[in-house]
């Protein structure tokens, strides 16, 4: 074979696979090895197996577009990646010299891991429901540990239900849904030690008329407040006039007069703990779940904004008084990765 | 008891009519293609890209009956594809299917992402809301049950009678269940059967698409990806559950919606502290495997389903 020449079509080719999203990026990539302005930004790029919009991945995207605009990283990305196609998107990104690969791997835990032990000089931070494992030194995995602002929104839904009957819609319970739902349901008994939970599982991350639908059977029986978990679930909120509280995002710009509070998730801690270890070169495999604790800015819960003032002020004592508990580490929220039942 | 009690609230069938009506609308396009003879297998991709269709369209400032026009328009047009490839070029149904369903889901993507390049979390329209119907709407129970329902819904149902009028009761009608039946005859009559079958995979197609806008226009308001997730599928089976029959099928629909909704009721009950959640949403196709297997039974199979027609081959 001609080795040379074929390398040559290899790399053109990858950097027409990158697809139109990274294309700029690759471009960036093209001018080689001679740029010398870029020599102290970190290349980062992202495979998500979802839209950029989808909550869970906004919050890495948004991280990475944030340090990307401050000069610190070059970011592509490929998004709505099948999880089929993600150890050969893993491989293009690693052999076109990427330092670090950004992700989640929920999908295809082994597979990804076949791949990390192939690129031993490319960091992987990736999204995953194991922990660390030293023989793979370069895989470094994270979830969003938010159970802290979960527990906090938790409390202010305790004070803010009626019938003390709250309504959870959830994709699939798994453990980052899970623990969620289980410190949000710790922090309204703070403030609703009779609270009762209706907790359904639409078995779909992304079909909100089935949340919707779901949110509405919970409405009917009795529920006041929905935890919301998938998109649809404020939306049948919104429209019988029910309160809900958010997760992961703050969708009350959405639902001024239905989203009371949200838990929302910082990825910038758990990027740029890694972002340093690439740089000094003492990357390896450790579980970055930590950096989205409240203490490490991790997560944090979101302005009232149009609840502002109508939230009573013994519960919004009670957010403060844990809050400071959490971040001076008096206070821990248990963290229980089963699945949560109705009650 | 528990399930006594779900069965008589009236919510409980207004949740049916809603979760019934995508159904309703696809399963009448792929009765439409199969009964004209070609089985158009693109129904969960032409649904995607109606759904995306259909809710850009009223994003962009079209309005929402526009929109839906636009989702019809854009499902025939993926309809004219599958229908090229099946009709005059005899290519197998399954693969052209299929290769429609890939095609018109990342096309559906693709348009997505080059109209809105920089979203965070995905735009909302202001969807179809319920009519109020005057003094239907104020009948007790029957009122919330029946007509507190967005107008898409009432143009599902009225979809089916429309279809059982025309495929019974017109000239049109026989003809394309000839094509369906005896191609040769249509020929013999002097209609192309080509244009028959390729007309009717195009309006089937352009339903389906409404079917999917129905999602994104009237049960959600912005446009997920994944959210058609197997409901394409599902008519598939219905179609055959209701033995190429509009109102049989019409019934399956209602029936699989009325499990769904069920199920969706049955989780809060005592019952679902015992029993797995997966069950429950199990239950919606399990039944309906049961029941088709009960009621396919005395079905007669379009006799030129799948089968291409060559002008002049006997």
């Amino acid at each position: 074979m001609a080795a040379r020449k074929t390398d040559t079509l290899d790399i053109a080719r990858r950097r027409l696979l990158l697809g139109s999203a990274g294309a700029a990026a690759a471009a960036g990539l093209g001018l080689g090895p001679g740029r010398l302005f870029a020599q102290e930004q970190i290349s980062v790029a992202g495979i998500y197996t979802v839209p950029v919009e989808q909550q869970w991945v906004s919050r890495i995207h948004i991280a990475a577009e944030a340090a990307r605009e401050a000069g610190q990283i070059t970011y592509t990305f490929s998004e709505n990646t099948s999880n089929t196609d993600y150890p050969r998107v893993m491989r293009e990104y690693a052999e076109s010299g990427v330092k670090l690969i950004i992700g989640e791997i929920f999908g295809v835990e082994q597979e990804a891991r076949e791949v990390v032990l192939d690129y031993p000089e490319t960091a992987f931070l990736l999204g995953s429901s194991f922990m660390p494992d030293p023989a793979y030194p370069n895989l470094a995995v994270f979830d969003n540990y938010i159970q802290d602002a979960s527990y906090l929104s938790g409390i202010i839904a305790g004070a803010m239900t009626q019938t003390g009957n709250i309504g959870m819609v959830g994709g699939f319970p798994i453990p980052e849904v899970n623990r969620l739902m289980h410190a949000f349901m710790a922090g309204v008994r703070e403030t609703r030690p009779d609270a009762t939970f209706q907790v359904s599982f639409i078995g779909s991350w992304f079909d909100p008329p089935k949340a919707k639908e779901t949110a509405f059977a919970m409405i009917e029986n009795g529920a006041d407040l929905l935890y919301a978990e998938r998109f649809g679930v404020s939306d049948a909120a919104q429209e019988r006039g029910v309160l809900a509280i958010g997760n992961v995002i703050d969708t009350q710009a959405d639902y001024p007069d239905t989203v009371v509070a949200s838990a929302i998730w910082h990825f910038e801690p758990t990027l740029q703990a890694a972002l340093a270890r690439v740089a000094d070169g003492s990357f390896e495999a450790d579980n970055y779940g930590v950096y989205s604790f409240m203490k490490e800015g991790g997560c944090s819960l979101a302005p009232l904004g149009t609840f502002a003032g109508k939230v009573p002020q013994a519960a919004l004592d009670l957010v403060a008084e844990k809050e400071a508990a959490i971040k001076a580490g008096s206070f821990t929220v248990e963290i229980n990765d089963e699945e949560p039942k109705s009650s | 008891m528990e399930i006594f009690d779900i069965l008589v609230s009236a919510s409980f069938w207004a949740a049916v009519l809603r979760i019934a009506s995508p159904l309703i609308f696809a399963t009448m396009g792929e009765l439409i293609c199969e009964r004209a003879g070609v089985l158009n297998l693109g129904i969960e991709g032409i649904m995607v890209f109606g759904a995306f269709a259909g809710w850009m369209a009223v994003y962009a400032g079209l309005g929402l009956w526009p929109g839906v026009l636009v989702a019809f328009a854009s499902g025939a047009l993926f309809g004219l594809a599958h229908a090229t490839l099946t009709v005059p070029f005899g290519l197998s149904q399954h693969v052209v299917g299929l290769g429609v369903t890939l095609l018109a889901t990342s096309s559906a993507y693709y348009a997505y992402r080059l109209a809105l390049p920089e979203v965070t979390s995905p735009p909302r329209i202001e969807p179809f809301q319920p009519l109020d119907i005057p003094v239907l709407s104020d009948i007790p129970f029957l009122g919330e049950a029946l007509f507190s329902q967005t107008a898409l819904t009432y143009l599902a149902f009225a979809t089916v009678l429309i279809v059982a009028l025309v495929l019974y009761r017109t000239p049109l009608g026989l003809a394309l269940r000839a094509a369906g039946e005896n191609p040769s005859a249509v020929e013999a009559q002097g209609l192309s059967v080509t244009a028959i079958r390729m007309g009717a995979v195009m309006v089937g197609s352009g339903m389906m698409a409404v079917g999917g806008a129905f999602l994104t226009m009237s049960a959600f308001s912005s446009f997920f990806f994944e959210m058609v997730n197997g409901r394409g599928w599902i008519c598939i089976a219905l179609v055959v559950f209701g033995a190429w029959m509009p109102g049989k099928a019409l019934l399956g629909a209602l029936l699989f919606a009325g499990f769904d909704a069920l199920q969706i009721r049955m989780q809060q009950t005592p019952l679902g502290a015992d029993i797995p959640y997966q069950v429950f949403l199990m239950v919606p196709y399990v039944l309906s495997i049961l029941a088709l297997v009960a009621m396919s039974r005395r079905a007669e199979v379009p006799a030129a389903l799948m089968v291409p027609y060559n002008r002049g081959e006997r």
